[in-house]
């Protein structure tokens, strides 16, 4: 508690100060403003040469739209990428820190990172906050020992498997991998499964929506296509709808001058011009 | 062998609230406003008692684990350079930059939630340097 001359300074990090307060706002029946999520379905697939990370574009508040094409593939860095489902706050901020941190380490080791160091680094960080840090991720990249795939989880679980969903949509998109996924795939047919997977999340769950967006990792590149596949469109407006003038009839016509009051006149220098 | 302490972060625990000590055995109210142990000891969020007590407690963790792998001296030394880096700042009142103490415990080359939220270097409030040297020399 802050006391009045002999101020400690305060620790960084995390401040509980607000939640005595929201507490007792709570008991007295007043709802908090709800977190801005990612219904979601993001997915991640190992083939012959690299990772393919897809994701769907829709960021919802309970029942409304809040984002309609928001990106959900973010940078780790130059050979690892990260999809994002939950919180879209805490996806956000997570994936950045992770970046920052594997950004010292890189410097500091002289090395392309590994996935499997963003992997500790995401696990280690959400198993700090277990669990209040609501993200869920698809972590994927290439290093020098070849492509990998993770799977983390809001707790700070992690899987490491060839081919992983996550988020709302999750169900839809891992009933067409495990029907259509092959090891050492090819890059397009790879491309058209991930596509297919998102577009299942998509049309059956109405957390996800709007267009497909795909990551390609390679040792040697970063393809990233946004938006791969534009699959709900709005509909075109065929023609104008507005009424052309003349269509209401003016019955009587009045000009009125309005007498203006000079209130106060100001002369100011203005530099020539030289055009 | 030491007992290692638990990995997983406790919501929960015991903590000494230490009220301040004036004259008469009263704390003073006109130095450190009104006190009371039932608002410092309060934790409503579960995590509230698990980050206060993270770094002591990783720490706790790290030593039982050097103690049992090398010896007592490896802790003993440890927590020596620590005690020496800690006395190295600013007078009180301001925020030093602890490059020393950040070199022992690696967090110069770390990145984290304490750097970006609520970094005590841009804190908006800062205690009365005179008080805070009488404090420091015993004086009050």
């Amino acid at each position: 508690m802050a006391s009045t001359l002999l101020a400690e300074t305060p620790r960084g990090g995390f401040s509980f100060e607000n939640c005595c307060r929201n507490q007792f706002f709570e008991q007295k029946g007043i709802k908090a403003p709800t977190a801005y999520k990612t219904g979601t379905t993001i997915v991640g697939l190992v083939y012959k040469d690299g990772v393919v990370l897809g994701a769907d574009t829709r960021a919802t508040e309970d029942t409304v739209v809040a984002d309609k094409n928001c990106s959900k593939i973010h940078y780790i860095s130059d050979n690892i990428y990260c999809c994002g489902a939950g919180t879209a706050a805490d996806t956000e901020m997570t994936t950045q820190m992770i970046s920052s941190q594997l950004e010292l380490h890189r410097l500091n080791t002289g090395r392309t990172p590994r996935v499997c160091t963003a992997n500790r680094l995401l696990k280690q960080m959400l198993f700090r906050y277990q669990g209040h840090i609501s993200a869920a991720l698809v972590l994927g990249g290439v290093d020098s020992t070849g492509p990998h795939l993770y799977s983390v989880y809001p707790h700070g679980s992690t899987d490491k498997l060839p081919y992983v969903t996550m988020g709302s949509g999750s169900l839809a998109a891992m009933a067409v991998f495990e029907r259509g996924f092959k090891p050492n795939m090819e890059k397009e047919e790879a491309k058209k499964l991930v596509r297919d997977a998102i577009a299942a999340g998509i049309f059956n769950d109405l957390g996800s929506g709007s267009n497909v967006d795909v990551c390609v990792i390679t040792k040697d590149k970063v393809d990233y296509i946004r938006p791969f596949d534009e699959a709900n469109l709005k509909g075109q407006r065929q023609g104008s709808y507005r009424y052309k003038k003349g269509t209401t009839a003016v019955l009587k016509t009045e000009v009125k001058k309005i007498p203006f009051e000079v209130v106060k006149k100001t002369v100011r220098a203005e530099p020539m011009e030289t055009v | 062998n030491i007992p290692y302490p638990s990995v997983r972060p406790q919501p929960d625990g015991s903590q000494e609230i230490k009220l301040p000590e004036g004259p008469y055995g009263v704390p003073d109210v006109m130095l450190n406003g009104i006190q009371s142990s039932k608002a410092k000891l309060g934790s409503v969020h579960p995590l509230e008692y698990s980050e206060k007590h993270w770094h002591e407690n990783k720490q706790k963790m790290d030593f039982a684990m050097l103690r049992n792998t090398q010896g007592i001296h490896m802790p003993l030394r440890l927590q020596m350079e620590k005690n020496v880096a800690q006395k190295i700042n600013r007078l009180p009142g301001m925020h030093s930059s602890n490059l020393m103490s950040d070199t022992l415990s690696g967090r110069d080359e770390m990145i984290d939630f304490e750097d970006i939220l609520n970094n005590p270097a841009d804190c908006e409030v800062m205690g009365d340097t005179h008080l805070l040297m009488d404090r420091r020399a015993g004086l009050l």
